[in-house]
């Protein structure tokens, strides 16, 4: 929901319903970073209802789609983040895996080595 | 008169394009001896948050990415440089704990995460429990709640949310039974998790209907096709987490008899569904000594540190000196800071010296600070799902939410 003026729409809130702080402070970052932005904050008007009202004033561009770009490149971010992530997880089983197939093998060779030598029975 | 027209003559003279181009292109900062960046100390305002004895300094990030233009620096996190500077480093990855450092990462975002895995993933709990026979001391309802708070090993990618008008069946339900006797004359017997039975083929308690019973008697679920068909539980059938959880205590004579119903749902409403156990995470810490430590100084602060996060080096010819061996580790307790209460120098004081009451010798020698950006963040899931996996699934969630404002805005 926008709540804006139909003459000047560079200025505008938006009421998201079950919202909380949880995607208004991300979208309230990665907007402020947009160098069109002049004000972009979050307000929760009560705790008991789950609403949040995201402010948005920006240097001439619509309101609306500079809050859209906002939400847009917050989407790319999580696609990179889950990207680097899941790499990093493969790679450190991978790592794990070689890590138990060296000790293994390291075993196996000592055991060879022992059972090779000669033991003088008692 | 006419000296002053000779002079702006000569003064006068054709600028060419390529000058012009100079001139339009020059950059202050691209002279050779202008120093590139900001100056040390806002450097370290802007990535680090000093911890003093009293609170933290500079803890909010300056956020607004024009904040150092006129330095030349670009404070702003776009999409550009995120990509390049954020990197994911896991410490340690099990079934149900997982350590990583992620990098470079917002503080927002790293909480909305944090947020996410707490109460937005869904997972599978108890909900309604039909009670057939409860004899034991534990309330109907005090054993509902505890049946709700169990952990269980399902998949909740597999199921599908129960609303009101929804009839119970085998892509929403999961239903257990309990039954329990403890015989007379038999000792005080505890009821674990372990005893709570897996039914794939749906309810067993039927239900009452109002007329004749001429037709099918109904159960309280519909189930089409055994759970146990399905391939993906056909190898793990679906059990609590932990075997080993009290449910109750039967004396002898006691009994109970129930049947548990197990739906998908979010933490947001009841933090039974919640699939971790905790999630948190901290900012990297940073220890530095401002001075040398050698000596007597040096023991003192690597016995002083709670973590271990100091350690003594021999530089040879008996002197030591101390270094940060683990600054990992640190917990930002501030033992290293604070001015002392004379308990080192207990020893010193004993003997008398005057110099064992009161301040330390080094005080406000160690620099301890956070990096911002780098978070070590800790998940420890219950069970259903081992942390990776969550950890993908809330940054899934996050997408979601996004998308889902942004077609509501066009």
């Amino acid at each position: 929901m926008e709540h804006g003026s139909f003459k000047d729409n560079s200025h505008a809130t938006f009421t998201l319903g079950e919202e909380d702080h949880t995607l208004a402070n991300a979208v309230r970052f990665v907007l402020n970073q947009d160098p069109r932005v002049t004000v972009g904050a979050y307000t929760i008007p009560h705790p008991s209802l789950e609403k949040v009202n995201i402010r948005v004033q920006t240097t001439g561009d619509p309101a609306k789609e500079v809050f859209k770009d906002a939400c847009q490149e917050l989407m790319q971010m999580n696609r990179h983040v889950r990207s680097v992530f899941d790499k990093a997880v493969t790679e450190y089983k991978a790592e794990e895996e070689r890590k138990v197939k060296k000790a293994a093998e390291e075993l196996q060779r000592q055991r060879e080595l022992f059972g090779s030598m000669d033991i003088e029975s008692n | 008169m006419e000296s002053v027209v000779e002079e702006e003559e000569e003064v006068r003279r054709i600028v060419t394009d390529e000058e012009k181009l100079e001139a339009k292109n020059f950059n202050v900062f691209d002279l050779p001896d202008v120093p590139k960046g900001l100056p040390p100390h806002l450097e370290l305002q802007r990535t680090r948050v000093v911890c003093e004895v009293g609170a933290p300094l500079h803890a909010t990030g300056t956020i607004y990415s024009g904040a150092y233009i006129s330095s030349g620096v670009d404070n702003s996190v776009n999409l550009e440089n995120f990509s390049e500077n954020f990197k994911v480093d896991v410490i340690s990855l099990t079934k149900t704990d997982m350590v990583f450092d992620m990098i470079g990462i917002p503080p927002g975002i790293a909480n909305a995460f944090r947020r996410i895995l707490l109460a937005e993933l869904p997972s599978m709990a108890i909900e309604k429990v039909f009670v057939v026979n409860n004899t034991s001391i534990i309330q109907d309802e005090v054993l509902a709640h505890r049946l709700g708070l169990i952990p269980l090993v399902a998949d909740p990618r597999l199921f599908e949310y129960l609303s009101e008008n929804d009839q119970p069946n085998e892509r929403n339900t999961i239903v257990f039974k309990l039954h329990v006797k403890c015989p007379k004359g038999d000792p005080r017997r505890k009821v674990l998790s372990s005893e709570l039975k897996w039914l794939p083929n749906g309810s067993e308690l039927l239900k009452e209907s109002a007329g004749g019973s001429t037709t099918n008697p109904k159960t309280h679920t519909s189930f089409s096709r055994s759970q146990d068909s399905f391939p993906e539980f056909a190898d793990n059938p679906i059990m609590p987490s932990f075997e080993d959880i009290l449910i109750a205590k039967l004396g002898p004579g006691q009994e109970i008899e129930l049947e548990a119903h197990a739906v998908k749902g979010i933490g947001k409403i009841h933090a039974k569904w919640s699939p971790v156990a905790t999630a948190w995470y901290r900012m990297f810490p940073e220890v530095i000594l401002l001075k040398e430590f050698e000596g007597k100084h040096a023991e003192e602060l690597v016995k002083v540190c709670p973590k271990k996060v100091f350690d003594i080096e021999e530089m040879g010819q008996g002197r030591k000196r101390a270094t940060v061996a683990r600054p990992r580790d640190c917990s930002l307790c501030r033992e290293c800071l604070r001015e002392g209460d004379g308990a080192i120098e207990g020893e010193a004081k004993s003997k008398g010296k005057a110099e064992a009451k009161g301040k330390r010798e080094w005080v406000d020698q160690v620099a301890l600070r956070r990096v911002k950006n780098h978070f070590i963040f800790t998940i420890e899931s219950t069970g259903s799902q081992p942390p990776d996996v969550l950890f993908t699934e809330a940054v899934k969630i996050l997408e979601d939410k996004c998308e889902s404002v942004i077609s509501e805005l066009s």
